[in-house]
């Protein structure tokens, strides 16, 4: 029950764009098309539900104070936690860079199809702030971990996609001239993000 | 501890150090250029820290030391670094200049630092670093770049703050903490509107400003 709590927490109420803005420079670029925004959603699923474990187990057998215990007593007093930035980042940089030569010896295909969002993921907030919001709440088990991301991947999902159809209608209607493109995304974001707050509260 | 870095090591030698060409680099990232409703970089940790003025402030700051330094550094190794592996080399660099940051805000503004939380770490991946890095500091000498990180840096703030102000007067009726709005007018039947204190008027408020940018300087208008 907790994790599904967790799941449905992340994708709703702590949605990564509604809540915390995360990745909007992405959400925003690519978001013209809802076929791109299927392709960029995906690859955040995916990419996010694998770094956040990889960098939960960092955090709890190598940075944490006290974290290196296992090594022996000796180590039991250092507090490596300074370095997270450093670690989490490189970890999602070789991840991703990883995960583009294996899509692409293995299914040529799908690398078509994500091929050009997956290094822009390496500089996506959302991906990095994943990691970081996993150090801040300091989930019980990497199980936990694990749900809160792909949840949060999907949250993404949902809310790319959503815009990206969006933006195909408003082709169609007449907008104020100095509000179209940019200013006009911003508004409608800031309303989609009023509609998710009624989520707001509800525990499963 | 920061700025240490950020003082320039290398100057223009035939330029004067403050000439047109280089102080336009600082105007223009005000307006005609300006990173966040101009260019849409570093949207990302920009909103979410705007609720009151102080931290849009403490933010802005950080984000132009972490700009203004590895526009420098990187500006200077732009030669010795192999392009394949620029981005790990990028992101390093900027890593270590926002643990820096980060301590130094742990250590004399606790506070601050606490609420900004993980926004602070997210500057690594705030676009305006990368993408000032990408476009301008590779190709250009250190002075330039590093005067190209200020204004940057410096642009972004400034729509943090104003950002910020609109959210704290009408949300909460302070700037910088200190109540602006007099208690007569609370009297007369005036409440604070909590919705500008809530994520999603962030947004609004920033698209409105967009708005008011582009109906005065036509030529910002998108096609669609």
């Amino acid at each position: 029950m907790e994790y599904l709590n967790t799941f449905v927490k992340a994708i709703f109420i702590e949605n990564m764009i509604f809540a915390y803005f995360l990745g909007m420079c992405s959400y925003l670029a690519v978001s013209k098309t809802v076929k791109t925004a299927v392709g960029l959603g995906l690859a955040v699923i995916f990419v996010l539900g694998f770094t956040v474990p990889i960098n939960y187990l960092l955090e709890n057998y190598l940075l944490k104070a006290g974290a290196l215990a296992w090594l022996g007593e000796n180590f039991a007093s250092i507090d490596l936690s300074f370095l997270s930035f450093i670690m989490f980042i490189a970890v999602v940089a070789s991840f991703v860079q990883l995960v583009e030569m294996a899509v692409e010896k293995f299914s040529p295909a799908l690398y078509a199809s994500l091929g050009i969002f997956l290094p822009l993921i390496a500089v996506n907030c959302s991906i990095l702030g994943g990691a970081l919001f996993m150090q801040e709440r300091q989930f019980s088990n990497v199980g936990m971990a694990t749900i809160f991301a792909f949840g949060s991947g999907v949250g993404w999902f949902l809310a790319i996609v959503a815009l990206a159809a969006i933006r195909e209608k408003l082709r169609y209607s007449n907008v104020p001239p100095a509000l179209r493109g940019l200013g006009i995304t911003f508004i409608i974001t800031g309303l989609m993000g009023i509609a998710f707050m009624s989520f707001m509260g509800i525990t499963l | 501890m920061s700025t240490a870095v950020a003082e320039p090591e290398v100057k223009a030698p035939s330029e004067p150090m403050f000439s047109k060409k280089t102080l336009k680099l600082i105007t223009d990232p005000f307006n005609d250029n300006n990173p966040i409703t101009v260019q849409v970089l570093g949207i990302c940790s920009a909103l979410a820290i705007t609720v009151q003025v102080k931290q849009a402030i403490v933010m802005g700051l950080s984000v132009m030391v972490v700009t203004a330094a590895s526009n420098l550094i990187l500006s200077l190794i732009r030669n010795y670094v192999p392009n394949r592996i620029r981005i790990i080399v990028q992101l390093v660099i900027v890593a270590a200049l926002v643990i820096l940051v980060d301590q130094t805000l742990k250590a004399f503004v606790y506070d601050v630092s606490k609420a900004l939380s993980v926004f602070v770490g997210l500057i690594i991946t705030n676009c305006i670093v990368m993408g000032r890095i990408e476009a301008f500091a590779l190709a250009n000498k250190p002075w330039p770049s590093f005067v190209d990180g200020i204004g940057n840096g410096a642009g972004y703030g400034a729509i943090l703050v104003a950002v910020a102000v609109i959210r704290e007067l009408f949300g909460s009726g302070k700037l910088l903490g200190f109540q602006v709005i007099p208690d007569a007018v609370y009297a007369a039947g005036y409440v604070n509107n909590g919705l500008m204190i809530l994520p999603p008027m962030a947004l609004i408020t920033v698209g409105c400003i967009i708005w008011i940018q582009r109906s005065k300087n036509t030529k910002l208008i998108e096609k669609h």
